[in-house]
């Protein structure tokens, strides 16, 4: 656990040594809302500045500490998010420096036969290293544009990255701690930690199904290197389709239970109402009579090119290009409405780099007439799931797939 | 430290703003201490103009009763109160 002390020496990487002087310049509120969609809240889009952590590029802060941080929308016109435009997400604000020389996983549980510790040395070693590309997204991305507003932090649309990760597979760790057929939820916690004693450390759990299941990492490497800090160096896990949540960084411990986790991140938060999406993970030990803890991710696409009210040429032809992703069933089509979504076209399907991607698509349209075009995209995926145009409301702000409706004018 | 002041140098002339917690504008007013006392010992006050303005006072309520009930903050009712009044006058709902 680290103290507070070291969470701001660690935050304050580029620390200024010009005092208050450097507020000058600050420009507030410098991002514009994302096209298409709703408004984050005022106070959110003012205080939404650009800033740079230790090792990352410029990322819309939105709060400092713990530090949450969302990738600018530019970024999603390609496949991969590199790891220093890389989203940023911190539920509590102990976050100590790992070492890799020190760091140390020490898996076991009430349902575990034989308990072990190793290193990073050990993990990279003694397990089959394999790799994936798979899409990270934060439960609560987009959160900032439900209305009405619900209270948390109020995401725009880049609580989401994409990366080629490379680890071992949980499986094979969990194989050598020796399952009991009593294991019903495997339990992940991070050396991250609360500042105030009596806060709830932030402890996830999977079900056994999920843990086991040949795609779930422990990854020690993002696009071919060692992960950032600030993104659960050494070794985070990675749990391709389900939400964010769930890829707990910093892994520190995995235990293997033979009763649900009775944490408050799995019985008090992620929680999404039952019977309102079309989800097909369910995490059974986990749900009540009115809700379930969140698990893949709805069917999503997102346009990166293109600004709100800009012109366009009548006759020529512009692309409009995003990303579409889903909760590992895999992207089957991308749809392109120029005209509000009375009528549709099929984009053009970028490079499949495998189902748990983003899978990037375009669409040239040429405006015929002068006059407003409401560019929209609508992907679809292998089980047929497809985006919503009205929002689907829940406490907590959680899976948020309304189609974008951008106002462009023909010229 | 030669490089370290390179890199703040260079940081400056690409216009590049380090990411670093500041303090926030906020107006005098019954709470005020009471809230900058005890918030941020767990969370930068940017977490509030970040949830502004939606927040009634019951809202704000449900989020300061939220910090103590299943944060465990060790907040005074008499500090809450002042701390919520605060909250939605400054940050309410209008």
């Amino acid at each position: 656990m680290a103290s507070r002390r070291d969470f701001l020496k660690s935050t304050g990487g580029l620390v200024l040594a010009t005092g208050g002087g450097w507020f000058a310049g600050h420009a507030h509120g410098a991002v514009p809302d994302t096209p298409g969609l709703a408004p984050l809240p005022a106070g959110a889009t003012a205080s939404g500045d650009l800033e740079a952590l230790a090792g990352k590029v410029p990322l819309i802060k939105r709060s400092w500490r713990p530090p949450n941080y969302e990738t600018p929308l530019s970024y999603f016109t390609t496949e991969i998010t590199p790891n220093d435009a890389f989203f940023v997400r911190w539920h509590l604000a102990s976050i100590p420096q790992l070492s890799a020389a020190t760091w140390t996983l020490k898996v076991g549980g009430d349902a575990a036969t034989t308990p072990f510790q190793i290193n990073l040395e050990q993990l990279k070693r003694d397990f089959p290293a394999f790799e994936l590309v798979a899409v990270n997204q934060c439960s609560g991305n987009r959160r900032g544009l439900f209305e009405p507003h619900v209270a948390g932090v109020e995401w725009g649309v880049g609580a989401m990255g994409n990366a080629r990760w490379t680890g071992a597979r949980l499986k094979d760790v969990l194989a050598k701690a020796g399952l009991k057929k009593e294991a019903v939820e495997i339990v992940l916690d991070g050396a991250d930690g609360p500042v105030m004693p009596a806060t709830p450390d932030f402890q996830k759990s999977l079900p056994v199904w999920k843990a086991l299941d040949e795609n779930t990492m422990l990854a020690y490497e993002m696009n071919g290197e060692a992960l950032p800090h600030w993104n659960g160096f050494p070794v985070r896990v990675v749990v391709p389709g389900w939400t964010g949540t769930y890829w707990v960084k910093q892994i520190s411990t995995i235990n293997a239970v033979s009763k649900p986790f009775e944490g408050f991140w799995m019985k008090g938060a992620y929680r999404i109402p039952l019977g309102k999406f079309p989800i097909i993970d369910h995490f059974t030990t986990q749900m009540t009579d009115v809700n379930e803890p969140i698990t893949e991710m709805v069917v999503n696409s997102l346009i990166a090119n293109l600004t709100s009210g800009q012109r366009v040429t009548v006759g020529q032809p512009f692309v409009v290009k995003g990303m579409a992703w889903d909760g590992g069933r895999g992207i089957a089509q991308v749809d392109v409405s120029a005209d509000g979504g009375q009528s549709w076209r099929s984009a053009k399907l970028g490079a499949d780099l495998g189902r748990f991607s983003f899978r990037s698509f375009s669409l040239a349209v040429t405006p015929a007439a002068p006059g407003p075009m409401v560019i929209m995209s609508r992907a679809t995926n292998r089980a047929g799931a497809t985006q919503t145009g009205e929002l689907i409301a829940n406490p907590a702000g959680y899976h948020h797939n309304v189609m974008q409706r951008i106002d462009v004018n023909a010229v | 430290m030669k490089s370290f002041s390179l890199v703040v140098a260079l940081a400056l002339a690409a216009g590049i703003v380090a990411a670093q917690e500041r303090r926030i504008d906020l107006k005098d007013g019954p709470g005020r201490a009471q809230f900058e006392a005890n918030c941020a010992s767990c969370h930068s006050l940017d977490y509030i103009p970040l949830n502004s303005p939606f927040l009634d006072g019951k809202g704000w309520d449900g989020e300061v009763t939220k910090m103590i009930k299943v944060y465990g903050a060790p907040i005074s009712p008499d500090d809450a109160k002042l701390i919520v009044e605060y909250l939605n006058a400054n940050f309410g709902k209008s």
